[in-house]
Protein backbone atom coordinates (compact mmCIF):
# COMPACT_ATOMS: atom_id res chain seq x y z
CA UNK A 1 0.00 0.00 0.00
CA UNK A 2 0.73 3.53 -0.42
CA UNK A 3 0.94 5.98 1.77
CA UNK A 4 -1.47 7.90 0.26
CA UNK A 5 -4.46 8.23 2.90
CA UNK A 6 -8.24 9.32 2.36
CA UNK A 7 -7.31 12.06 4.59
CA UNK A 8 -4.43 13.28 2.42
CA UNK A 9 -6.82 13.85 -0.29
CA UNK A 10 -10.13 15.05 1.18
CA UNK A 11 -7.35 17.16 3.98
CA UNK A 12 -5.55 18.15 5.45
CA UNK A 13 -8.33 20.60 7.06
CA UNK A 14 -6.48 23.71 7.14
CA UNK A 15 -6.71 27.36 7.79
CA UNK A 16 -5.99 29.36 4.06
CA UNK A 17 -5.35 29.78 1.56
CA UNK A 18 -2.38 27.76 0.70
CA UNK A 19 -1.33 24.65 1.55
CA UNK A 20 2.14 25.29 0.83
CA UNK A 21 2.66 28.73 1.55
CA UNK A 22 0.26 28.77 4.65
CA UNK A 23 -0.61 25.45 6.18
CA UNK A 24 3.03 24.24 4.76
CA UNK A 25 4.79 27.11 6.55
CA UNK A 26 2.88 26.34 10.19
CA UNK A 27 3.78 22.63 9.57
CA UNK A 28 7.38 23.37 9.41
CA UNK A 29 7.70 25.96 12.09
CA UNK A 30 6.06 23.47 14.32
CA UNK A 31 8.48 21.05 13.94
CA UNK A 32 11.02 23.64 14.72
CA UNK A 33 9.31 24.17 18.21
CA UNK A 34 9.22 20.69 18.59
CA UNK A 35 13.18 20.56 18.07
CA UNK A 36 13.57 23.28 20.20
CA UNK A 37 11.62 22.64 23.51
CA UNK A 38 11.99 18.66 23.20
CA UNK A 39 9.34 16.93 25.86
CA UNK A 40 9.45 19.57 28.71
CA UNK A 41 10.16 23.16 29.00
CA UNK A 42 10.77 25.35 32.10
CA UNK A 43 10.24 29.23 32.41
CA UNK A 44 14.17 30.03 31.53
CA UNK A 45 14.18 27.60 28.64
CA UNK A 46 11.03 29.25 26.49
CA UNK A 47 11.91 31.19 23.23
CA UNK A 48 12.70 34.98 23.50
CA UNK A 49 12.56 35.46 20.13
CA UNK A 50 12.74 34.17 16.18
CA UNK A 51 14.00 35.41 13.54
CA UNK A 52 12.33 34.32 10.06
CA UNK A 53 13.80 34.80 6.91
CA UNK A 54 12.25 33.80 4.11
CA UNK A 55 13.42 33.07 0.18
CA UNK A 56 11.88 32.43 -3.41
CA UNK A 57 8.35 32.75 -3.65
CA UNK A 58 7.78 32.75 0.22
CA UNK A 59 9.46 36.30 -0.20
CA UNK A 60 7.60 37.69 -3.11
CA UNK A 61 3.96 36.50 -1.96
CA UNK A 62 3.65 35.98 2.18
CA UNK A 63 1.72 38.93 2.46
CA UNK A 64 -1.53 37.59 0.13
CA UNK A 65 -0.64 33.74 1.57
CA UNK A 66 -0.25 34.85 5.47
CA UNK A 67 3.24 33.01 5.55
CA UNK A 68 4.07 35.15 8.26
CA UNK A 69 1.40 34.44 10.55
CA UNK A 70 1.38 30.88 9.61
CA UNK A 71 4.88 30.37 10.64
CA UNK A 72 4.69 32.66 13.82
CA UNK A 73 1.70 30.49 14.35
CA UNK A 74 3.19 27.39 13.92
CA UNK A 75 6.44 28.51 16.43
CA UNK A 76 3.49 29.27 19.06
CA UNK A 77 1.93 25.45 18.99
CA UNK A 78 -0.64 25.93 16.68
CA UNK A 79 -1.94 23.48 14.82
CA UNK A 80 -2.62 23.39 10.25
CA UNK A 81 -6.43 24.38 11.29
CA UNK A 82 -6.10 26.24 14.45
CA UNK A 83 -8.04 29.60 13.24
CA UNK A 84 -5.84 31.54 16.14
CA UNK A 85 -3.00 31.54 13.16
CA UNK A 86 -5.04 34.78 12.06
CA UNK A 87 -4.69 36.40 14.89
CA UNK A 88 -0.36 35.11 15.36
CA UNK A 89 0.89 38.55 15.46
CA UNK A 90 -1.29 39.45 18.89
CA UNK A 91 -0.51 36.04 20.65
CA UNK A 92 2.97 36.44 20.15
CA UNK A 93 2.32 39.82 21.84
CA UNK A 94 0.79 38.43 24.98
CA UNK A 95 3.39 35.63 25.09
CA UNK A 96 5.99 38.14 25.16
CA UNK A 97 7.60 36.61 22.36
CA UNK A 98 9.69 39.02 19.52
CA UNK A 99 10.15 38.04 15.90
CA UNK A 100 11.83 39.84 13.36
CA UNK A 101 10.88 38.95 9.34
CA UNK A 102 13.86 39.49 6.60
CA UNK A 103 13.21 38.75 3.33
CA UNK A 104 16.01 37.11 1.04
CA UNK A 105 16.95 37.57 -2.29
CA UNK A 106 18.62 34.70 -2.86
CA UNK A 107 17.96 32.15 -5.59
CA UNK A 108 19.72 29.27 -5.26
CA UNK A 109 17.44 27.53 -2.78
CA UNK A 110 13.88 26.23 -2.85
CA UNK A 111 11.33 28.28 -3.69
CA UNK A 112 9.52 28.09 -1.04
CA UNK A 113 12.15 27.96 2.01
CA UNK A 114 11.49 29.53 5.69
CA UNK A 115 14.91 29.89 8.61
CA UNK A 116 13.65 29.86 11.75
CA UNK A 117 16.52 31.35 14.06
CA UNK A 118 15.55 30.82 17.51
CA UNK A 119 16.65 32.19 21.12
CA UNK A 120 15.45 31.36 23.50
CA UNK A 121 15.56 32.88 27.37
CA UNK A 122 18.14 30.78 28.65
CA UNK A 123 20.73 31.70 25.50
CA UNK A 124 19.72 28.48 24.01
CA UNK A 125 20.34 28.95 19.86
CA UNK A 126 18.53 26.79 17.48
CA UNK A 127 18.63 27.45 14.03
CA UNK A 128 16.24 25.26 11.19
CA UNK A 129 15.89 25.34 7.67
CA UNK A 130 12.22 24.34 6.59
CA UNK A 131 10.90 23.44 3.08
CA UNK A 132 8.17 23.81 1.64
CA UNK A 133 7.42 20.88 -0.93
CA UNK A 134 3.18 21.95 -2.21
CA UNK A 135 0.16 20.07 -0.54
CA UNK A 136 1.40 20.74 3.12
CA UNK A 137 4.13 18.78 3.29
CA UNK A 138 7.24 19.89 4.25
CA UNK A 139 10.97 19.07 4.91
CA UNK A 140 13.50 19.80 7.48
CA UNK A 141 16.68 20.63 5.05
CA UNK A 142 19.24 22.16 7.78
CA UNK A 143 19.66 21.79 11.70
CA UNK A 144 22.35 24.56 13.17
CA UNK A 145 25.04 24.32 10.26
CA UNK A 146 24.66 20.94 9.25
CA UNK A 147 22.31 20.12 5.72
CA UNK A 148 19.68 17.03 6.90
CA UNK A 149 16.66 15.77 5.21
CA UNK A 150 13.12 14.85 7.13
CA UNK A 151 9.68 15.18 7.05
CA UNK A 152 8.81 15.00 10.55
CA UNK A 153 5.60 12.53 9.22
CA UNK A 154 7.48 9.44 10.75
CA UNK A 155 8.39 8.98 14.72
CA UNK A 156 11.63 10.64 14.43
CA UNK A 157 14.68 10.53 16.50
CA UNK A 158 17.14 12.91 16.18
CA UNK A 159 20.86 12.86 17.80
CA UNK A 160 23.64 15.37 17.91
CA UNK A 161 27.07 14.08 18.11
CA UNK A 162 30.31 13.92 17.40
CA UNK A 163 31.09 11.93 14.44
CA UNK A 164 33.15 9.32 15.60
CA UNK A 165 33.27 5.42 15.47
CA UNK A 166 30.92 3.35 16.95
CA UNK A 167 28.15 5.91 17.87
CA UNK A 168 25.49 4.30 15.00
CA UNK A 169 26.59 0.89 16.73
CA UNK A 170 25.64 2.16 19.84
CA UNK A 171 22.43 4.02 18.61
CA UNK A 172 21.05 1.23 16.32
CA UNK A 173 21.79 -1.40 19.21
CA UNK A 174 19.55 1.03 21.60
CA UNK A 175 16.90 0.84 19.18
CA UNK A 176 17.02 -2.67 18.51
CA UNK A 177 16.94 -3.37 22.45
CA UNK A 178 13.53 -1.54 22.77
CA UNK A 179 11.68 -3.33 19.47
CA UNK A 180 12.40 -0.51 17.32
CA UNK A 181 12.30 -1.37 13.76
CA UNK A 182 14.21 1.60 11.72
CA UNK A 183 12.32 2.78 8.56
CA UNK A 184 14.89 5.04 7.47
CA UNK A 185 18.37 5.92 9.12
CA UNK A 186 20.77 8.70 7.79
CA UNK A 187 24.15 10.42 9.37
CA UNK A 188 24.63 14.01 8.08
CA UNK A 189 28.18 15.63 9.34
CA UNK A 190 29.66 18.84 8.03
CA UNK A 191 33.04 17.48 8.27
CA UNK A 192 34.90 13.95 9.19
CA UNK A 193 35.02 14.01 13.07
CA UNK A 194 33.05 17.11 13.56
CA UNK A 195 29.64 17.54 14.58
CA UNK A 196 26.75 15.38 12.97
CA UNK A 197 23.49 14.20 13.47
CA UNK A 198 21.63 11.04 12.82
CA UNK A 199 18.01 11.19 12.13
CA UNK A 200 15.91 7.64 12.35
CA UNK A 201 12.37 7.45 11.20
CA UNK A 202 9.75 4.77 12.16
CA UNK A 203 6.95 3.37 11.36
CA UNK A 204 5.63 2.73 14.79
CA UNK A 205 6.21 5.00 17.89
CA UNK A 206 9.70 5.44 19.44
CA UNK A 207 9.75 5.31 23.09
CA UNK A 208 10.83 7.58 25.08
CA UNK A 209 12.79 5.18 27.32
CA UNK A 210 14.83 4.82 23.98
CA UNK A 211 16.71 8.15 24.83
CA UNK A 212 17.64 7.77 27.98
CA UNK A 213 20.27 4.93 26.53
CA UNK A 214 21.36 6.87 23.32
CA UNK A 215 22.29 9.04 25.96
CA UNK A 216 24.82 6.91 27.63
CA UNK A 217 27.50 7.50 24.71
CA UNK A 218 30.17 10.04 25.74
CA UNK A 219 30.17 11.13 22.21
CA UNK A 220 26.81 11.54 22.09
CA UNK A 221 25.49 15.31 23.04
CA UNK A 222 22.08 15.79 22.86
CA UNK A 223 18.91 13.56 21.58
CA UNK A 224 15.14 14.84 20.38
CA UNK A 225 12.05 13.18 20.00
CA UNK A 226 9.54 14.33 17.56
CA UNK B 1 -9.05 -4.28 0.25
CA UNK B 2 -6.11 -2.08 -1.44
CA UNK B 3 -5.73 -0.56 -5.84
CA UNK B 4 -3.39 0.88 -7.47
CA UNK B 5 -5.62 2.32 -10.32
CA UNK B 6 -9.16 2.94 -11.84
CA UNK B 7 -9.38 -0.52 -13.25
CA UNK B 8 -7.99 -2.35 -10.11
CA UNK B 9 -10.73 -0.33 -7.85
CA UNK B 10 -13.73 -1.11 -10.46
CA UNK B 11 -12.18 -4.74 -11.06
CA UNK B 12 -12.99 -4.90 -6.60
CA UNK B 13 -16.10 -3.11 -6.98
CA UNK B 14 -17.24 -5.74 -9.34
CA UNK B 15 -15.82 -8.99 -7.18
CA UNK B 16 -17.36 -7.49 -3.55
CA UNK B 17 -20.29 -5.97 -5.04
CA UNK B 18 -18.88 -2.77 -3.00
CA UNK B 19 -19.69 0.65 -3.96
CA UNK B 20 -17.05 2.93 -4.58
CA UNK B 21 -17.12 4.56 -1.25
CA UNK B 22 -17.09 1.39 1.06
CA UNK B 23 -14.02 0.21 -1.07
CA UNK B 24 -12.34 3.33 -0.31
CA UNK B 25 -13.57 3.46 3.68
CA UNK B 26 -11.88 -0.07 4.03
CA UNK B 27 -8.78 0.68 2.22
CA UNK B 28 -8.49 3.51 5.09
CA UNK B 29 -9.07 1.63 7.82
CA UNK B 30 -6.59 -1.64 7.13
CA UNK B 31 -3.97 1.50 5.63
CA UNK B 32 -4.54 3.86 9.05
CA UNK B 33 -4.95 0.80 11.42
CA UNK B 34 -8.23 2.43 12.14
CA UNK B 35 -11.78 1.15 13.25
CA UNK B 36 -14.75 2.52 11.16
CA UNK B 37 -15.53 4.30 13.87
CA UNK B 38 -12.65 6.31 13.92
CA UNK B 39 -12.23 6.71 10.37
CA UNK B 40 -16.15 7.92 10.08
CA UNK B 41 -15.46 10.57 12.85
CA UNK B 42 -12.80 11.92 10.62
CA UNK B 43 -14.98 12.16 7.36
CA UNK B 44 -17.63 13.82 9.65
CA UNK B 45 -15.66 16.58 11.00
CA UNK B 46 -14.56 17.40 7.19
CA UNK B 47 -18.14 17.32 5.97
CA UNK B 48 -18.61 19.64 8.66
CA UNK B 49 -15.68 21.81 7.91
CA UNK B 50 -17.02 21.71 4.50
CA UNK B 51 -20.50 22.84 5.34
CA UNK B 52 -19.33 25.66 7.72
CA UNK B 53 -17.28 26.83 4.82
CA UNK B 54 -19.87 26.46 2.28
CA UNK B 55 -22.32 28.89 4.39
CA UNK B 56 -20.54 30.87 6.28
CA UNK B 57 -19.80 33.72 3.69
CA UNK B 58 -23.42 33.99 3.10
CA UNK B 59 -23.68 35.32 6.96
CA UNK B 60 -21.02 37.73 6.61
CA UNK B 61 -19.07 39.73 4.88
CA UNK B 62 -15.70 38.42 4.07
CA UNK B 63 -12.46 40.22 3.57
CA UNK B 64 -9.80 38.18 1.53
CA UNK B 65 -5.86 38.80 2.71
CA UNK B 66 -5.04 39.76 -1.59
CA UNK B 67 -7.99 42.28 -1.87
CA UNK B 68 -9.22 40.71 -5.06
CA UNK B 69 -12.14 38.96 -3.92
CA UNK B 70 -15.11 38.90 -0.86
CA UNK B 71 -18.77 39.18 -1.71
CA UNK B 72 -19.20 36.94 -4.39
CA UNK B 73 -21.03 34.28 -2.96
CA UNK B 74 -23.51 36.67 -1.44
CA UNK B 75 -24.08 38.50 -4.07
CA UNK B 76 -24.88 34.87 -5.92
CA UNK B 77 -27.85 34.02 -3.17
CA UNK B 78 -29.06 37.52 -3.29
CA UNK B 79 -29.59 37.41 -7.31
CA UNK B 80 -31.15 34.26 -6.86
CA UNK B 81 -33.51 35.08 -4.08
CA UNK B 82 -34.81 38.05 -6.43
CA UNK B 83 -34.99 35.99 -9.14
CA UNK B 84 -32.16 35.73 -11.86
CA UNK B 85 -33.77 33.41 -14.24
CA UNK B 86 -30.38 31.44 -15.77
CA UNK B 87 -28.68 28.49 -14.04
CA UNK B 88 -31.66 27.10 -11.86
CA UNK B 89 -31.25 26.30 -8.58
CA UNK B 90 -28.81 23.25 -8.52
CA UNK B 91 -26.29 25.13 -10.34
CA UNK B 92 -26.79 28.41 -8.52
CA UNK B 93 -26.35 26.51 -5.55
CA UNK B 94 -23.32 24.92 -6.54
CA UNK B 95 -21.60 27.73 -7.14
CA UNK B 96 -22.52 30.11 -4.84
CA UNK B 97 -21.07 27.58 -2.31
CA UNK B 98 -18.21 26.96 -4.54
CA UNK B 99 -17.18 30.44 -4.46
CA UNK B 100 -17.76 31.28 -0.72
CA UNK B 101 -15.41 28.27 0.32
CA UNK B 102 -12.90 30.10 -1.80
CA UNK B 103 -13.63 33.14 0.03
CA UNK B 104 -13.14 31.67 3.78
CA UNK B 105 -9.80 29.86 1.93
CA UNK B 106 -8.48 33.48 0.85
CA UNK B 107 -9.54 35.09 4.02
CA UNK B 108 -7.56 32.57 6.42
CA UNK B 109 -10.39 31.09 7.66
CA UNK B 110 -11.24 27.09 8.06
CA UNK B 111 -10.80 25.17 4.84
CA UNK B 112 -10.70 21.07 3.80
CA UNK B 113 -8.10 21.09 1.21
CA UNK B 114 -9.96 18.49 -1.57
CA UNK B 115 -7.55 17.87 -2.90
CA UNK B 116 -6.34 21.01 -2.16
CA UNK B 117 -6.63 24.55 -0.98
CA UNK B 118 -7.21 26.09 -4.23
CA UNK B 119 -9.49 23.83 -5.62
CA UNK B 120 -11.31 23.23 -2.10
CA UNK B 121 -14.45 24.84 -3.50
CA UNK B 122 -15.69 22.50 -5.96
CA UNK B 123 -17.30 19.58 -3.73
CA UNK B 124 -18.44 21.11 -1.11
CA UNK B 125 -19.97 23.46 -4.06
CA UNK B 126 -21.76 19.86 -5.45
CA UNK B 127 -22.70 18.35 -2.39
CA UNK B 128 -24.02 20.85 -0.45
CA UNK B 129 -26.06 21.94 -3.85
CA UNK B 130 -27.05 18.18 -3.50
CA UNK B 131 -28.32 17.91 -0.11
CA UNK B 132 -30.17 21.01 -0.26
CA UNK B 133 -31.35 20.31 -3.22
CA UNK B 134 -32.69 16.42 -3.27
CA UNK B 135 -33.06 16.55 1.19
CA UNK B 136 -30.01 13.86 1.03
CA UNK B 137 -29.14 13.07 4.77
CA UNK B 138 -25.39 13.03 5.97
CA UNK B 139 -25.09 9.45 5.38
CA UNK B 140 -25.42 10.15 1.22
CA UNK B 141 -22.67 12.97 1.75
CA UNK B 142 -20.41 10.83 3.42
CA UNK B 143 -20.58 8.16 0.63
CA UNK B 144 -20.02 11.21 -1.67
CA UNK B 145 -16.33 12.03 0.34
CA UNK B 146 -15.59 8.53 -0.02
CA UNK B 147 -15.91 8.05 -3.58
CA UNK B 148 -14.45 11.70 -3.90
CA UNK B 149 -11.31 10.53 -1.98
CA UNK B 150 -10.92 7.29 -4.41
CA UNK B 151 -10.88 9.25 -7.51
CA UNK B 152 -8.77 11.99 -5.91
CA UNK B 153 -6.00 9.11 -4.63
CA UNK B 154 -5.63 7.89 -7.88
CA UNK B 155 -4.85 11.05 -9.71
CA UNK B 156 -2.42 11.78 -6.85
CA UNK B 157 -1.26 8.54 -6.91
CA UNK B 158 -0.95 8.09 -10.95
CA UNK B 159 -1.05 11.86 -12.07
CA UNK B 160 -1.40 14.98 -10.19
CA UNK B 161 -2.94 17.32 -8.05
CA UNK B 162 -0.63 20.30 -7.93
CA UNK B 163 -0.72 22.99 -9.90
CA UNK B 164 2.95 24.00 -10.16
CA UNK B 165 3.50 20.13 -11.26
CA UNK B 166 0.47 20.30 -13.88
CA UNK B 167 -1.55 23.12 -13.70
CA UNK B 168 -5.21 24.39 -12.89
CA UNK B 169 -6.26 21.10 -14.93
CA UNK B 170 -4.65 18.91 -11.73
CA UNK B 171 -6.30 21.11 -9.07
CA UNK B 172 -9.78 22.45 -10.15
CA UNK B 173 -9.41 19.16 -12.80
CA UNK B 174 -9.21 16.33 -10.25
CA UNK B 175 -11.21 18.40 -7.82
CA UNK B 176 -14.37 18.24 -10.74
CA UNK B 177 -13.24 14.51 -11.06
CA UNK B 178 -13.48 13.83 -7.69
CA UNK B 179 -16.98 15.34 -7.59
CA UNK B 180 -18.32 14.20 -10.84
CA UNK B 181 -17.68 10.59 -8.79
CA UNK B 182 -19.25 11.64 -5.67
CA UNK B 183 -22.17 13.08 -7.75
CA UNK B 184 -23.00 9.77 -9.37
CA UNK B 185 -22.93 7.54 -6.56
CA UNK B 186 -24.68 9.58 -4.18
CA UNK B 187 -27.22 9.60 -7.45
CA UNK B 188 -27.24 5.55 -6.88
CA UNK B 189 -25.04 4.94 -10.39
CA UNK B 190 -22.71 2.55 -10.86
CA UNK B 191 -18.88 2.23 -10.03
CA UNK B 192 -18.64 2.26 -13.70
CA UNK B 193 -20.46 5.09 -14.39
CA UNK B 194 -18.73 7.09 -11.62
CA UNK B 195 -15.35 6.68 -13.15
CA UNK B 196 -17.09 7.67 -16.70
CA UNK B 197 -18.05 10.73 -15.17
CA UNK B 198 -14.76 11.53 -13.65
CA UNK B 199 -13.13 10.86 -17.16
CA UNK B 200 -15.34 13.16 -18.60
CA UNK B 201 -14.90 16.02 -15.96
CA UNK B 202 -11.09 15.95 -16.00
CA UNK B 203 -11.45 16.00 -20.19
CA UNK B 204 -13.01 19.09 -20.45
CA UNK B 205 -10.59 20.76 -17.71
CA UNK B 206 -7.62 19.20 -20.12
CA UNK B 207 -4.88 22.41 -20.56
CA UNK B 208 -6.15 24.74 -18.11
CA UNK B 209 -3.40 26.74 -16.78
CA UNK B 210 -2.40 27.89 -12.99
CA UNK B 211 -2.10 31.71 -13.57
CA UNK B 212 -2.67 33.12 -10.09
CA UNK B 213 -3.11 36.50 -10.03
CA UNK B 214 -0.35 38.23 -7.46
CA UNK B 215 0.78 34.25 -6.86
CA UNK B 216 -2.64 34.77 -4.67
CA UNK B 217 -5.36 31.73 -4.06
CA UNK B 218 -7.64 34.35 -5.17
CA UNK B 219 -8.17 35.11 -9.19
CA UNK B 220 -9.21 33.42 -11.18
CA UNK B 221 -8.97 30.51 -8.72
CA UNK B 222 -12.16 31.36 -7.34
CA UNK B 223 -14.20 31.11 -10.38
CA UNK B 224 -12.86 28.29 -12.06
CA UNK B 225 -13.82 26.40 -8.48
CA UNK B 226 -17.58 27.47 -9.72
CA UNK B 227 -16.52 26.16 -13.32
CA UNK B 228 -15.22 22.61 -11.88
CA UNK B 229 -18.75 22.03 -9.76
CA UNK B 230 -20.54 22.87 -12.40
CA UNK B 231 -18.68 21.00 -14.49
CA UNK B 232 -19.29 17.66 -11.98
CA UNK B 233 -22.96 18.05 -12.27
CA UNK B 234 -22.66 17.82 -16.33
CA UNK B 235 -20.58 14.73 -16.06
CA UNK B 236 -22.17 12.76 -13.39
CA UNK B 237 -25.83 14.25 -15.08
CA UNK B 238 -24.76 12.54 -18.49
CA UNK B 239 -23.24 9.61 -17.05
CA UNK B 240 -26.59 8.49 -15.11
CA UNK B 241 -28.23 9.05 -18.39
CA UNK B 242 -26.08 6.47 -19.61
CA UNK B 243 -23.46 8.32 -21.39
CA UNK B 244 -19.98 6.67 -21.49
CA UNK B 245 -16.28 8.25 -21.91
CA UNK B 246 -14.48 6.42 -24.39
CA UNK B 247 -11.53 6.73 -22.40
CA UNK B 248 -10.98 4.79 -19.75
CA UNK B 249 -10.06 6.56 -16.63
CA UNK B 250 -6.28 5.07 -16.26
CA UNK B 251 -5.82 6.39 -19.30
CA UNK B 252 -7.28 10.07 -18.28
CA UNK B 253 -5.36 10.41 -15.53
CA UNK B 254 -2.29 9.78 -17.30
CA UNK B 255 -3.27 12.15 -20.33
CA UNK B 256 -3.99 14.77 -18.13
CA UNK B 257 -0.37 14.21 -16.51
CA UNK B 258 1.17 13.91 -19.98
CA UNK B 259 -0.45 17.68 -20.71
CA UNK B 260 0.91 18.88 -17.52
CA UNK B 261 4.45 18.22 -18.30
CA UNK B 262 4.39 19.68 -21.45
CA UNK B 263 2.83 23.09 -20.10
CA UNK B 264 5.65 25.73 -19.73
CA UNK B 265 6.96 26.75 -16.42
CA UNK B 266 5.25 30.02 -16.85
CA UNK B 267 1.47 28.72 -16.88
CA UNK B 268 2.09 26.57 -13.33
CA UNK B 269 1.48 28.40 -10.14
CA UNK B 270 4.28 30.66 -11.20
CA UNK B 271 2.71 33.74 -11.83
CA UNK B 272 4.54 34.62 -14.17
CA UNK B 273 1.93 33.98 -17.41
CA UNK B 274 -1.88 33.80 -18.55
CA UNK B 275 -4.17 36.11 -15.87
CA UNK B 276 -1.56 36.89 -13.99
CA UNK B 277 0.19 38.79 -16.72
CA UNK B 278 -2.66 41.05 -17.83
CA UNK B 279 -1.74 44.87 -17.02
CA UNK B 280 -4.43 45.67 -15.43
CA UNK B 281 -4.38 43.13 -12.32
CA UNK B 282 -0.57 43.64 -11.90
CA UNK B 283 -1.01 46.85 -10.76
CA UNK B 284 -3.69 45.67 -8.65
CA UNK B 285 -1.75 43.43 -6.53
CA UNK B 286 1.31 45.54 -6.10
CA UNK B 287 0.91 45.90 -2.64
CA UNK B 288 0.69 42.28 -1.88
CA UNK B 289 2.87 41.01 -4.59
CA UNK B 290 6.65 42.89 -4.51
CA UNK B 291 7.31 41.15 -7.14
CA UNK B 292 4.61 42.76 -9.46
Amino acid sequence: MTGISLFDVIGPNMVGPSSSHTAGAVSMALLARKIFYKEEKTKEQLMKRVDFTLYGSFAKTYKGHGTDRALLGGILGFATDDLRIRDAFSYAGKEGLEYTFTLSEEKDVHPNTADMDITGKDGRHLFVRGISLGGGKVKIARLNQIEVDFTGEYSTLIVSQTDKQGVAAHITKCLSDCGVNIAFMRIFREEKGARAYTVVESDEKIPKTVTEGIKENPHIMDVTLL
Amino acid sequence: MDFKNGSELLYLCRETGLPISEIMKRREMELSGMAEDGVEIRIGKALAIMDASAHEPLEREIHSMGGLIGGEARKLEAGSKSGLPLCGSVITKAITYAMAVLEVNASMGLIVAAPTAGSSGVLPGVLFALKEEYGWGEEILRKGLYTAGAVGYLLMRNASVSGAQAGCQAEVGSASAMAAGAAVEMAGGTPDQAMSAAVGALSNLLGLVCDPIGGLVETPCQNRNAAGAVNALINAQQALAGIRQRIPFDEMAQVMLNVGRSMPFELKESALGGCALAPSVCSMVSDCCSRL
